[in-house]
């Protein structure tokens, strides 16, 4: 549950140059987990506007509507730290984003695929595609969404949780297959 | 632990900590022989392996730069990254899925089973299966390898039920949990495998057989080993009357060292191998050391690798369980009606949900490409591991334009797909795609090729020394006290993972040079 701490401990900095803010919907699977419902990223290098734009732009990327933006939200702040911490990011994100016109992130899905069809192989679009599949799917936002259940040696593995549970297809024989542990 | 001076010559020097750099060092230093192993990663454990797929990544892989060419897909799909193996104390026996078959008798003697094949550089093993089964029986019981001797399969988990039925409708007949060197019961000082489906990321039980935590320690303990981590080899010397002498390297902290050594044994995985070889070059030996016969970093294969995704309308949990522990082997034959020479393997897979989007699916980005992963707990999954064929121009070769942190040239890795290679592809990919079809599948993902972790063959041992770099012991054809002692020195690639072939050659190999020291020979 990293992610979610860091989402929650706005630190006050000077250099705070943006915001992305969020509320969990009741009921989801995030908001078995979250400590709070509602959610604040500060951005350091990044505007608003532009972060806003970048989380309509990771949502055309990987688009699940039933994802929380606080899981895209985690993307932005992953580009905001690189553009912070590099100048050349920042210039490709800043001009990127800029190329794509202000109405980007309030235009209709397919006008917004189109817009990133345009530039599919310029580095912008390739770095953005990058860093949304290396972020959006390794936070416990994505586990709890898609179901994933991670590390398990804390827990003692899969043995005794469901390794072999499924039961809509036959069994496999036991000349093919291998005992079980006592209890499994 | 030993302390072997820089100016000793009696020492072996080993390049390399996996599972053939590894178990040599065990089996030279248990005989008494004093070997210093030269690691270019650091010193992981059981108990700091980090379980966050992309944490983990970055602790175990070998990430120094390199470049690519050549028509395969690693190159447009992973042009970064054309292998996906370890820089770590272990190897890659750290990242390993564990898979241990055994090559066929036909396979070794690849270019008399085939026959001439237009474009492909075959030749057959110059050692026969008799000799090498001999070692394959060591090595089995060395490992705890699963269905051999008394260790019992592992049992069977949903992703290998999936699996399973779909091979019996389809009508195969040699389908089971898999040779693996995964402890089905406690074994060896080392846990049992409790399904945690992290294998790839270093298994914290140590079910999982690595160098790491059985051969490196048990070598230390003879107290003949000096064991050198975050060391890079960088070149290695040789005298006037053309034998190596020493081992130059950069140590952890940049610092250049040179090693005096009696023999010096690479391994280093297929691509780095051949690479110190190639950076080796002197006026004696122009080309490379152990080159004249032009073979080093040629016919590099790393065999056919590829996924398929079946997704059900009910959950798999793919995920729970081991990852790889799930084999069809009825395909391991050499049948050219298929429309190709050679056999393949389909094995089980499964990939954590972070891994899966960066390495598992075709390139996309979209509704279609978010539509799979949003099928996460239904996905099934299984990957080809078939025979590739060698080509004198799938290559390493130094690319002068690129330096690592040392200023020395990278490794450039060059495949063309021969179509032999992409016609067992197809037919492994629709065999799976059938599969899943016949248990109702209600969609099928063909993913890409992975970047390669079974890189083999680039100074390949060869009876005729005009057609590869070592003799039949992994002894460079060139130079008596020089050998190659990984995947490298493989003749051909078969459809076997290659793990296993590699520590039966390694014990092979270590009774070689032992017996020639004694004999005062090298």
């Amino acid at each position: 549950m990293d992610q979610l701490v860091t989402l929650n401990r706005r630190e006050l900095l000077k250099t705070t140059s943006g915001l992305l803010t969020g509320c969990i919907v009741a009921g989801s699977p995030l908001a078995l987990i979250a400590p709070g419902r509602e959610w604040a990223v500060d951005l350091t290098a990044l505007t608003s506007s532009e972060g806003a734009a970048l989380v309509s732009m990771a949502r055309t990327i990987a688009p699940h509507d039933k994802l929380d933006d606080a899981a895209y939200a985690l993307v932005i702040q992953a580009v905001d730290g690189d553009a912070g911490k590099d100048a050349n990011t920042r210039k490709l994100v800043k001009e990127g984003l800029a190329a794509l016109g202000a109405d980007f992130a309030g235009s209709p899905e397919s006008e917004r695929v189109e817009a990133l069809k345009k530039i599919e192989s310029s580095a912008f679009f390739q770095t953005m595609r990058l860093k949304t599949l290396q972020v959006l799917y390794s936070n416990s936002i994505a586990y709890a969404y898609f179901g994933y259940e991670g590390e398990a040696f804390s827990k003692g593995g899969y043995l005794f949780r469901g390794f072999n549970d499924l039961r809509w297809l036959p069994e496999v024989p036991a000349e093919d297959s291998g005992p079980l542990p006592t209890g499994a | 632990m030993a302390r072997i001076e820089f100016q000793d010559k009696s020492a072996v020097v080993i390049i390399g900590s996996g599972a053939g750099g590894g178990t040599l060092a065990h089996e030279l230093t248990r005989r008494g022989i004093k070997v210093v192993v030269l690691e270019a990663g650091k010193r992981q454990s059981t108990a700091n392996f980090s379980q966050i797929p992309g944490e983990a990544f970055l602790q175990l892989t070998w990430l120094d730069a390199r470049t690519q060419s050549g028509n395969w897909g690693v190159a447009k799909n992973f042009p970064t990254l054309p292998a996906w193996h370890c820089k770590t104390v272990g190897g890659t026996t750290v990242h390993w899925t564990g898979a241990t078959p055994r090559l066929e008798p036909w396979e070794l003697r690849a270019k008399s089973t085939y026959g001439k094949i237009r474009g492909t550089s075959l030749i057959d093993w110059p050692i026969s299966y008799e000799e090498l089964k001999t070692y394959y029986l060591l090595a089995e019981r060395r490992l705890g390898v699963t269905r051999r001797n008394d260790m019992p399969g592992l049992p069977a988990s949903n992703n290998f039920k999936v699996m399973y039925a779909g091979a019996k409708k389809l009508g195969y007949k040699r389908v089971h949990t898999g040779h693996l060197a995964i402890n089905s019961r406690a074994h060896d000082g080392r846990g049992m495998c409790i399904q945690q489906g992290f294998c790839v990321q270093g298994c914290k039980m140590g079910a999982k057989w690595s160098t790491l935590y059985t051969d490196i320690p048990r070598a230390e303990a003879t107290g003949n080993l000096d064991l050198r981590i975050e060391c890079m080899a960088t070149r290695i010397e040789h005298g006037t009357e053309g034998r190596v002498n020493s081992v130059v390297y950069r140590d952890g902290q940049g610092r250049e060292q040179k090693q005096k050594a009696r023999i010096v044994c690479i391994a280093g995985n297929g691509i780095e191998t051949p690479r110190l070889l190639l950076l080796s070059d002197s006026s004696k030996f122009p080309q490379g050391l152990a080159n004249s016969s032009g073979q080093v970093g040629r016919n590099y294969c790393h065999q056919i690798i590829g996924f398929v995704w079946g997704i059900f309308d009910k959950p798999v949990y793919s995920w729970r369980g081991a990852t790889l522990a799930g084999v069809i082997e009825d395909e391991v034959r050499n049948d050219p009606s298929r429309g190709f020479v050679g056999g393949y393997r389909m094995e089980l897979v499964t990939l954590d949900l972070p891994t899966l989007p960066l390495v598992g699916l075709p390139y996309g980005w979209g509704r279609d490409f978010a539509s799979v992963i949003e099928n996460y707990r239904n996905m099934a999954g299984m990957i080809i591991n078939g025979e590739d064929m060698p080509r004198a121009e799938n290559r390493i070769t130094l690319n002068r334009d690129i330096k690592d942190t040392f200023g020395l040239p990278v490794a450039n890795v060059h495949v063309d797909e021969h179509p032999n290679d992409q016609a067992m592809r197809n037919h492994a990919q629709t065999q799976m795609s059938r599969m899943y079809e016949a248990i109702g599948a209600k969609r099928v993902v063909v993913g890409p090729t992975p970047p390669a972790t079974h890189n083999t063959c680039s100074a390949r041992m060869s009876a005729d020394p005009r057609e590869g770099v070592t003799n039949a012991w992994g002894q460079t054809h060139d130079i008596k006290n020089l050998f190659i002692s990984d995947g490298s020195a493989m003749t051909t690639a078969g459809a076997a993972n290659p793990t296993l072939t590699i520590v039966a050659l390694a014990l092979r190999q270590a009774e070689y040079i032992s017996r020639e020291m004694k004999a005062r020979k090298i």
